[in-house]
């Protein structure tokens, strides 16, 4: 195996006396496309941060690209794409601006830019808006810019914090397209997200992270096996109903979880287990049987749903 | 520092064919890139300082009308207006009947208008838009997201902005001219001295303006308590001297004063003791020095954390 381009060993972030990052190990392989997956405040951010050079880590180890953030911060940002969580344009330069200076941030000189400003422009679909200031696109189209601006330096490693929220469905396509076609040249991916689609599309191998700790490491594919049922039985009753059910139904299936809106029957076979419920007396209004998928996963392993 | 050869290619060796490099760039094998990284370290700070006179370009209209009416308006309200008062009535030209030596008004007020319009400038732009890279409009964390250290933003912002106070000077010295307002031959190094003035006070309130992380209001107390008072009693209209002696410290910790008197030993050769003047000069870089390094250190710790 190739030495990873990303090593973090026991890494640590604390501010002040609180751990947002309690110990991370894991490595990165050049050419994986890597998720972070984790509910609120689980420290996907500032794990990012620090594996972008950008936070200095309060313990542990971490190497990128063979280097050490502490003292080659700047050799290894320039051979990284970074779209952070929030925006970072300058609201008062015009759109192609943004990209051009930051192009100058890594050196690259105008004749290089210019072209390659408006290839970016073209791929994030905001041609017409080059001359716009930033301030007047919208939320969405200042996201794409920033992810375009992040690939100014053909980058080696893409660091993407939700890179899709805010997106439209078209333009998330087209990001996903382009990361797939990204990986194929053998551009690292590492990426967080709360669309447990996007992680299964995207992502090689993923950790799922809660207080700042990985809870389980794999493929997409893996987890689900080792960490859920083969399906899915989604039953109603009625928000009010939905946890007297659940009491009632223990036994049936593997595991039952109760979201607020419906109970979650995690059983090899969906239909056995709803001809279950069906026996014991119980009348669901709605029920759905699918397979099991990254978002049980993580419902199982975080304990809570993702918008909480 | 600008060839076709300054892109960063990765360290393992050419970007694979196919990727998105444009033909300029792959019509030129021949020219080996410099190893990732290695021109934002040497260059870095001049990257944002390239940004922050991009971001000037917006505004230049609106400066070039600062930078022509301020001198205009304050040389003729002052230089000549109040000056035919105070010269009529103290008189002016004769070394002991002169209240402000042995120069009229306006020869006396210029230099110190001219240093003090620096200082302007220098807050103007190291207040809100140092604030506002850090939180409302956060650029700084782009920059340093990208190959960027920390203490190159603060420093190319020091350059930017010393960019400005000497072209702003000029414009000034010109109009100082124009009034007939500097006797001395060695008068331009006024330019030099009211751009250090100003950056000596300057930097030390961007280095403030970096620790700010919630707007308050804190930047109109620095405005009403420390800027205001500070032009009023820098013997910029009048004399240190004429202030009762128990409050001349307030010109000596001031950067203004300092700089006003040195800028009016350049423009008309005003007499004082040789080491003063070394003082001056040494109070001035002192400043600047420690604003650079807090500045230097507030911005690594708040973009590092
Ligand atoms: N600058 C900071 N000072 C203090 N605490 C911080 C700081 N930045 C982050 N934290 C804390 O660290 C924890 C992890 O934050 P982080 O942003 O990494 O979460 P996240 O996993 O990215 O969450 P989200 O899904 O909401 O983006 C949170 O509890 C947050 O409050
Ligand atoms: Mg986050």
């Amino acid at each position: 195996m190739p030495a990873p381009v990303i090593t973090a060993v026991d890494l640590v972030k604390k501010y002040k006396d609180f751990a947002a990052v309690d110990g991370l190990s894991f490595e990165v392989a050049p050419g994986e496309s890597f998720g972070l997956l984790g509910p609120n405040g689980a420290g996907k951010s500032t794990t990012m941060r620090m594996v972008g050079a950008v936070s200095t880590r309060t313990g542990g180890g971490l190497g990128i690209l063979g280097l050490d953030p502490n003292t080659h911060g700047p050799e290894i940002r320039s051979q990284l794409g970074v779209v952070p969580q929030a925006d970072n344009l300058d609201a008062e330069l015009r759109v192609r601006d943004n990209l051009i200076v930051y192009g100058r941030y890594f050196g690259l000189p105008y004749s290089y830019l210019r072209p390659k400003a408006d290839e970016l422009l073209a791929f994030a679909q905001l041609e017409d808006k080059a001359k716009s200031r930033v301030d007047d696109l919208s939320g969405g189209m200042k996201r794409r810019l920033t992810i375009a601006r992040a690939l100014v330096n053909n980058p080696r490693i893409m660091l993407l914090d939700e890179p899709t929220t805010g997106l439209d469905p078209q333009a998330r396509h087209v990001l996903w397209d382009r990361l797939f076609r990204l990986k194929e040249q053998g551009t690292t991916l590492v990426l967080t997200t709360h669309y447990m689609d996007e992680a299964e599309q995207l992502c090689d191998r993923l950790i799922v992270v809660d207080k700042g700790r990985i809870m389980a490491e794999g493929t997409p594919a893996s987890l689900i096996r080792e960490h859920s049922s083969r399906e899915v039985l989604e039953v109603r009753f009625g928000s009010a109903r939905n946890a007297e059910a659940a009491e009632a139904l223990k036994g049936v299936g593997d595991r039952i979880e109760v979201l607020p809106d419906r109970v979650l029957v995690y059983a090899h076979s969906g239909e056995a287990a709803l001809a279950r419920v069906t026996e014991l007396g119980f009348e669901p209004m709605t029920s759905l049987v699918r397979r099991s998928s990254l978002e049980d996963v993580f419902l199982r392993l975080t304990g809570r749903s993702l918008i909480d | 520092m600008s060839s076709d050869d300054a892109m960063s290619t990765p360290a393992s060796g050419a970007p694979p064919a196919d990727r998105d490099v444009p033909a300029t760039e792959r019509s030129s094998p021949s020219q080996s890139a410099p190893p990732p990284g290695a021109l934002p370290r040497r260059f870095g700070s001049w990257y944002v300082a390239e940004h922050w006179f991009r971001t000037m370009r917006a505004y230049l209209q609106t400066m070039l009308m600062t930078g022509i009416g301020t001198p205009l308006l304050y040389l003729y309200a002052l230089g000549v207006g109040l000056a035919t008062l105070v010269d009529q009535n103290i008189g002016a030209g004769s070394a002991d009947a002169g209240a402000v030596g042995a120069v009229g008004y306006l020869v006396f007020v210029a230099p110190a208008l001219l240093c003090s319009s620096a200082v302007t400038t220098a807050v103007d732009e190291l207040t809100y838009p140092v604030i506002a890279g850090f939180k409302w409009n956060p650029f700084f964390i782009g920059m340093h997201a990208a190959p960027l250290q920390p203490r190159q933003i603060a420093d190319g912002i020091v350059i930017a902005v010393s960019g400005r106070l000497l072209a702003q000077s000029t414009l000034y010295y010109l109009f100082m001219l124009l009034f007939g307002a500097v006797p001395s031959g060695l008068g331009f190094l006024a330019i030099v001295i009211a751009t250090l003035t100003g950056l000596s006070f300057g930097v030390l309130v961007m280095a403030y303006s970096a620790t700010i992380e919630q707007d308050k209001g804190q930047m109109n107390y620095v405005m009403r308590f420390v800027v205001l008072p500070m032009t009023l009693f820098s013997g910029t209209f009048f004399p240190l001297e004429t202030l009762p002696v128990g409050l001349h410290w307030l010109g000596w910790i001031s950067p203004l004063w300092h700089g006003t008197e040195l800028a009016r030993v350049a423009s008309y050769g005003y007499q004082e003791p040789l080491w003063l003047t070394v003082a001056h000069v040494a109070y001035l870089l002192v400043l600047l020095a420690a604003g650079v390094a807090l500045a230097r250190r507030i911005t690594t710790r708040r973009l590092t954390r």
